[in-house]
């Protein structure tokens, strides 16, 4: 599994070129190694939703370093300028969104459709309701309406990225009581939510930009991580 | 197959492990050879039985696992042994009784059992003990069941000899030895809203002296000691043991590699020691603000963390253990390293449990992992370290010089030097 000795990556090792560099691209650097720890644990949370049962213990720590990383990003206001990039391509997402029904897997990872953070986990909650179908409409079930263009959106987006991450995560451990249901209901609960999405996507009432945190990882995402991402993503839909 | 715990009998005489294909193997020291003062007696195979079988919750749709968490010996009362052994979900006392005589001369019955035919039978004899092989059988006296939801990482048997906790990730639960229909919940940390959870239960243990008094960490780094007579749900602790972080090693690893995997009193009770993922902490019961003293155990690892937490190793849980006297403490490392703090010298030592590079009954040779910069002869660059070979069950005799350590298929009895 494991070979001798460890690949460094991320935040290891003195010798990191760009860090070398006086400040000028010091800070991209962190952003994106910060970026690529976020990625990579929303991989390893996706994967233990995958097993099934997963470890709980790791899971909270895992969740709590992404909960983490997000704040700090909000907090030093990346996460604004993450989306003030992309408020021209607002057009994309109601397509996207009607996209993903239709597209194949192959398609997809060309890297045009990414589940934000924000639908991340409740992809973990329909993968585990086994309802594949559902799992695609959640990239667009992001709630409240939004103006996406200008400024507007950029603030708003804030506090909201924050709390529906906030949310996403809340709502994976919402998914790891599930599975321990203890009533019909309990069983029953997220199969609903999912059918709810599914019949808004298809009638095309939810016409707002729900696909906007797509953006956020469409551009400033590296290739890499975006691929890992959507491969995964692969991944669960082709189990299906 | 997988050790998965270790652990001394009250006496030494005995060292049980558990394994993840549900078996414990138990080993028995043999008798001091009279000739041979220089040397103790090794250690043999005694008894193996399979304790906990893979089971399928079928309402939840989820195999429960055999491996064996948890291994702990009761004191013993009589000529039987006892343990209890636990996997995720049930934990099982189990009887284990030597057999050397067997009865012979039945009136009925022939020697192989068929049965006699009753009209040969002309006299009455009383059957009389005989001699015969030892026998080794273990049985499981009692099962306890059905009562935790999280998987049970820790169990401890209480000074009272009555009374043991379990200890799951976000419960635990006091029990009577003879009871096993019922359980007390003594914890529960499980939020209303599962969505808020952020902090779960590591280990726990039972005060060596003190009956009423326990501890339990969690993965944020704080112990908690709680008294049985406060209250019957003890939620809200009589101590909270935190060292506050120290803002200059901030990452966003701070939190994972300060989560406590493992709790031991020493066997004074005054001292308690905790395993973090870098160092073994010391607590003074009586402080609660601070560790009385840390032990870096691989503090080169604190450059590393991204790779581990990619490679998931940074998860890894080690154990720790006091040796008899409490003046040394003893936890492994990658590499099939462990490593020795000796708390009144404040020497420490690292050693190798491997058979490539020691023959038996040789004296172990100390190793030194090189940090950074120029590898001197016989240390080991951090790079070369193999992370796949961790030792994280290791145990120490409770009166000599004599450590049971656990690599991942092998188990490794070392004892000092007897001059």
């Amino acid at each position: 599994m494991f070979a001798r000795g460890i690949k460094r990556k991320c935040f290891d090792g003195e010798e990191d070129i760009e860090g070398t560099l006086a400040g000028f691209k010091a800070i991209p650097s962190y952003n994106l190694k910060r970026q690529s720890l976020l990625d990579m644990s929303l991989i390893k949370l996706q994967l233990c939703h995958m097993l099934v049962e997963p470890n709980l213990c790791r899971s909270v720590l895992i969740a709590n370093t992404a909960r983490q990383i997000q704040e700090e990003m909000t907090q030093d206001g990346t996460w604004q300028v993450i989306n003030a990039q992309n408020t021209g391509q607002a057009s994309l997402d109601q397509l996207a969104s009607s996209d993903i029904l239709c597209r194949s897997t192959k398609e997809q990872s060309d890297g045009k459709l990414i589940p934000s953070y924000s639908s991340f986990s409740k992809d973990f909650e329909d993968i585990q309701s086994q309802d594949i179908i559902s799992d695609l409409s959640t990239v667009t079930s992001v709630q409240a309406s939004r103006n996406p263009q200008g400024n507007v959106w950029e603030m708003e987006n804030s506090p909201e990225n924050r709390g529906n991450f906030q949310k996403s995560l809340d709502q994976i451990f919402g998914t790891l009581e599930n599975k321990n249901p203890n009533s019909v209901e309990d069983l029953f609960s997220d199969v609903d939510n999912s059918y709810y999405d599914l019949d808004t996507v298809l009638t095309g009432t939810m016409s707002n930009t729900k696909m906007g945190h797509c953006d956020v990882l469409e551009s400033f995402s590296s290739q890499t991580t975006t691929n890992s991402n959507i491969n995964e993503l692969d991944h669960i839909i082709l189990h299906f | 197959d997988i050790i998965s715990t270790v652990e001394f009998n009250h006496s030494g005489e005995l060292l049980a492990t558990g394994d993840k294909g549900g078996r414990v193997v138990i080993f028995q020291q043999e008798q001091e050879n009279k000739t041979q003062t220089h040397s103790r007696g090794e250690y043999n195979v005694y008894s193996t039985f399979q304790s906990h079988e893979p089971e399928f919750d079928y309402l939840k749709s989820l195999e429960i696992e055999e491996k064996i968490n948890k291994i702990r010996w009761l004191p013993q009362k009589n000529a039987a042994q006892f343990l209890l052994s636990t996997n995720d979900k049930t934990i099982k006392l189990w009887k284990i009784s030597e057999r050397d005589k067997r009865p012979e001369g039945y009136n009925l019955k022939e020697e192989d059992g068929r049965y006699r035919d009753p009209t040969t039978v002309t006299t009455l004899r009383v059957p009389v003990f005989r001699p015969m092989d030892l026998m080794v059988e273990a049985s499981p006296r009692r099962i306890f069941a059905n009562a935790h939801t999280y998987h049970i990482n820790s169990i401890s048997i209480n000074s009272d000899y009555e009374t043991y906790l379990s200890a799951d990730d976000l419960r635990i639960n006091l029990w009577h030895l003879e009871i096993t229909d019922r359980s007390f919940n003594i914890v529960d940390i499980k939020p209303a809203n599962m969505e808020e959870l952020t902090e779960v239960i590591t280990a726990a243990e039972f005060h060596p002296n003190s009956c009423n008094t326990f501890v339990y960490s969690s993965s944020k780094g704080t112990i908690r000691l709680c008294d049985m007579r406060a209250s019957a749900l003890c939620d809200r602790h009589s101590k909270l043991f935190e060292e506050p972080e120290d803002p200059s090693n901030r990452s966003f690893f701070s939190e994972i590699i300060s989560s406590i995997s493992d709790v031991k009193f020493s066997h004074s009770g005054r001292y308690m020691m905790t395993r973090d993922y870098l160092s073994v902490k010391i607590w003074d019961l009586n402080m609660e603000n601070r560790p009385v003293e840390t032990y870096q155990v691989h503090e080169y690892l604190r450059s590393k963390l991204c790779s581990l937490y990619e490679n998931d190793c940074i998860f890894d849980k080690f154990e720790c253990c006091w040796n008899g006297s409490d003046s040394v403490v003893m936890t492994g490392s990658y590499n099939n390293f462990f490593r020795m703090f000796d708390r009144n010298t404040k020497r420490d030592i690292t050693l190798e449990a491997s058979r490539e590079n020691n023959k038996p009954r040789t004296v172990l040779k100390p190793r030194k992992v090189c940090a950074s910069g120029k590898r001197k002869k016989d240390e080991i660059s951090v790079d070369s370290l193999d992370f796949n070979k961790k030792i994280l069950h290791t145990a120490w005799h409770p009166k000599e010089n004599i450590i049971a350590v656990a690599t991942t298929n092998n188990l490794y009895i070392f004892q000092d030097k007897v001059n």
